[in-house]
Order: structure tokens, then C-alpha cells, then sequence
């Protein structure tokens, strides 16, 4: 028990014996290898409770897109009209919500192009380039293709979720979000 | 590693001779480098020019871990008391005013308690502390008990200590009189204790004065 008592030596103030002493002198003790020391108990708490969180996590995932498919999509809203925009300009509109800033772009006579204007490396906003048809991130030099979202250069790995279109009566309409993983 | 049990810091007071050489060896100590954690008190600065260099005494009840609030100052297994750990201390202070010797220094440019850890970079490697191997008079010595008691015949190692109520029992040995058969220094009564310097000095001045205004 040589070893024990070298890990053990101050004595309480009190004087009085280990077992008689306080719990939390158990917990803050002032001998540094008693500090260093961890029980196998607390060792397999502290497994047990973060393996226990990681499920639960993986439950909210499950819930979270059980949610998102009962809230279904999101109402046909209009954005522009076919005419309001020249060959390689673009347009900031929000769908589906108010903060969910759009981009779109004229990319040709008849082909429009809409997507979120998140990056997906760390939400900055992108600013559509049609001449080098790319979508670029300023924040970190990231660039998205400007037809598909595709990431092309830089930290983003994901496409940027692109907004569906649709052109009824001269005028072009968002009809719901497509995102994106690959 | 750890600094071997045989080997005890003693410290003579009667022996400085305010030199500061273990001020300076200190700071060049590698666990304080720059910082020397060593007091090298004046006794009655107005009437003696009498020094004592107080180094941790490394209490078995470390009084400055016991009021420590964040659980920074820690023991090692040989006795020796850390300065407190970087991430935990919160520079309150307490260990500053708690400590009976007055030992903890704090580093308020670093947010740190620092204090004097008896060099543990060299003790924890069999060498001896800065102060021990600096001292030219032998105030501070860092041996066996056999080497010091070759060396002071007639004084005797003393490592307990009675600050009014409170008893403190330390790894550091303090050297007194053995004529004295003290069992502890009784630090409180010796505070009230008048210096012997100080009467001469006081009788002196009391004299010439009294004498000139006759």
C-alpha cells in the first residue's frame, strides 16, 4: 500500500480521518496524483452518458425529417417577370421564407436558373459571375457551376439547394426547394 | 521523477547575510525563469540590517490549496506544492493572503499564482535548488539530515510551526538552537517578542536625547 499513501499525503485541516471527511474533498483533492486520477466508474460514465447522447441525436435526425415531410412544400410564389430580366442578369428574391435569400439568373433566351444564396461552406452569401458561369463565395474563394450548383473549386463539398422553377402566363414562379447532398 | 526522500531543504535564518545571490539563482530557475519566487525579508528594517530568505515551506496541509476556490494548487507525490495550474487558476488571490509564510506571488501580468516549487525541474532530477547552490553562508541548504547535522552540531531541524491556533506540520526544516528543546516555532508569540537590537538601539537614541535636553 506503499503507493497509495504516496498518492494520499496531505492531511485534511481537521485532522480527522479520510472516511470521515467531507465527499467533496473526494472530488477536489489537493494531491496532484489523486487529481490525475479517474475511476473506472466515472470512465464509464462519462462513456455511457455520451454514447446515450450520440442515439438520442440520431432520434432528433429522425424526427427533424419526419417533421420536414409533413410540413410539405412550400406555396408557388411568383418572383419575377419573364421580361424584367436581360441574358446574364440576376435577381435576389427570398423563398420560401423571408430570410431565405434566392438567387436568379438568365442564363439564356428561355433558361433561368434559381438557387439558395447560402454557401454551403459557411453561409456566406455567393455572388453570381454568369460570364465565368460560376457562382463565387468571397468568404473563402469557394465556386458553384451556374447551371447545376454544382460545387466546382474551393472548401464547399456540397451543390447549393436549388429553387425549382416554373413559367406560367409570361411569368416565372418558384414552386418549391431542392436540397441537395451530392 | 520525483525529489528523493532523504534529500530536505533546511534553512538557517541566523546564517543570511542578505546577499541576494538566491534571489538572482532563482530567477534563473527554469519553472519560473525570469521570476525569482524567493523573499528575501528584512527582519526590523529600521534598526537591524538582519535578512531571512523564506522559500515554500511545502506544508503537509497546504493552507494556500485548501482556500483555493478553483482547485488550482496541487501537491505532487513527494510533498513538493505546484505553483497553480495555468487553466485553473483564476488569480483571486486567496492563497496570497491565506499562506502563513507569505510565500504565493501573484503574477498579475500572467493571471497566476506563482510561487517557489524548490526548483522541482532540478530537485525532481537529483540536483539541488537554485538558492541551496548559490548560498555563500549556508542559510539555505539542501542535503541529508546527516550532512546537516555534520555541518550545525548545535542545531536541531525543525519542521512544525504554531501560527495562533493553527498547527503546520512541513517538508522544509527549519534550523534552531538546540539548547532551545523546542518541539515548534511558535511564530504569534515571537511577533510580541522584542528584537535584541532594537532595545539597544532605542536605549541609545533614549539616552543621547534625554542626555542633550538636560
Amino acid at each position: 500500500m506503499a503507493s497509495n499513501d504516496r498518492e494520499q499525503i496531505t492531511i485534511p485541516p481537521d485532522g480527522r480521518l479520510p472516511e470521515e471527511q467531507p465527499k467533496w474533498r473526494q472530488d477536489f483533492p489537493i494531491d496532484w496524483p489523486q487529481d490525475h486520477y479517474v475511476a473506472r466508474r466515472d470512465f464509464t460514465k462519462f462513456m455511457v452518458l455520451t454514447s446515450f447522447a450520440f442515439v438520442v441525436g440520431q432520434f432528433w435526425i429522425v424526427v427533424q425529417n419526419f417533421l420536414r415531410k409533413r410540413r410539405g412544400q412550400p406555396p408557388i410564389r411568383r418572383i419575377a417577370g419573364l421580361s424584367d430580366l436581360a441574358i446574364g442578369q440576376s435577381l435576389v428574391f427570398a423563398y420560401p421564407e423571408e430570410h431565405d435569400k434566392c438567387l436568379l439568373v438568365r442564363t439564356g433566351e428561355n433558361n433561368f436558373v434559381a438557387f439558395g444564396q447560402e454557401c454551403t461552406h459557411l453561409s456566406c452569401a455567393v455572388v453570381p459571375e454568369p460570364e465565368k458561369k460560376r457562382f463565387l463565395c468571397p468568404c473563402h474563394n469557394g465556386s458553384f457551376d451556374l447551371e447545376t450548383g454544382k460545387p466546382l473549386a474551393g472548401p464547399p463539398r456540397r451543390p447549393l439547394p436549388r429553387v425549382l422553377l416554373e413559367i406560367r402566363d409570361g411569368a416565372l414562379y418558384a414552386t418549391a426547394v431542392e436540397v441537395r447532398v451530392v | 521523477m520525483a525529489v528523493p526522500s532523504h534529500m530536505e531543504f533546511f534553512i538557517d535564518p541566523n546564517r543570511c547575510i542578505g546577499c541576494q545571490s538566491c534571489v538572482q539563482a532563482c530567477g534563473e530557475c527554469d519553472t519560473h525563469k525570469g521570476h525569482p519566487m524567493i523573499h528575501l525579508e528584512y527582519v526590523d528594517r529600521a534598526h537591524t540590517t538582519q535578512t531571512a530568505p523564506v522559500v515554500c515551506m511545502h506544508c503537509d496541509q497546504p493552507t494556500c490549496a485548501e482556500v483555493c476556490p478553483a482547485d488550482a494548487i496541487k501537491r505532487t507525490g513527494d510533498g513538493v506544492v505546484q505553483t497553480a495550474r495555468k487553466p485553473r487558476c483564476v488569480a483571486c488571490n486567496n492563497c496570497v493572503l491565506a499562506c502563513p509564510f507569505g510565500v504565493p506571488k501573484m503574477k498579475a501580468e500572467f493571471q497566476l499564482m506563482m510561487k517557489c516549487d524548490m526548483c522541482y525541474d532540478r530537485t525532481s532530477a537529483g540536483k539541488k535548488p537554485m538558492c541551496a547552490t548559490v548560498c555563500p553562508s549556508g542559510a539555505l541548504f539542501f542535503g541529508t539530515r546527516e550532512q546537516v547535522e555534520q555541518l550545525r552540531p548545535r542545531s536541531q531541524p525543525i519542521n512544525r510551526f504554531q501560527f495562533g491556533g493553527q498547527r503546520i506540520t512541513t517538508k522544509v526544516n527549519m534550523m534552531t538552537p538546540k539548547v532551545a528543546h523546542t518541539e515548534y516555532v511558535d511564530v504569534t508569540a515571537a511577533m510580541d517578542e522584542q528584537a535584541t537590537g532594537k532595545d539597544i538601539t532605542f536605549n541609545i537614541l533614549d539616552s543621547e536625547a534625554t542626555n542633550g535636553f538636560q
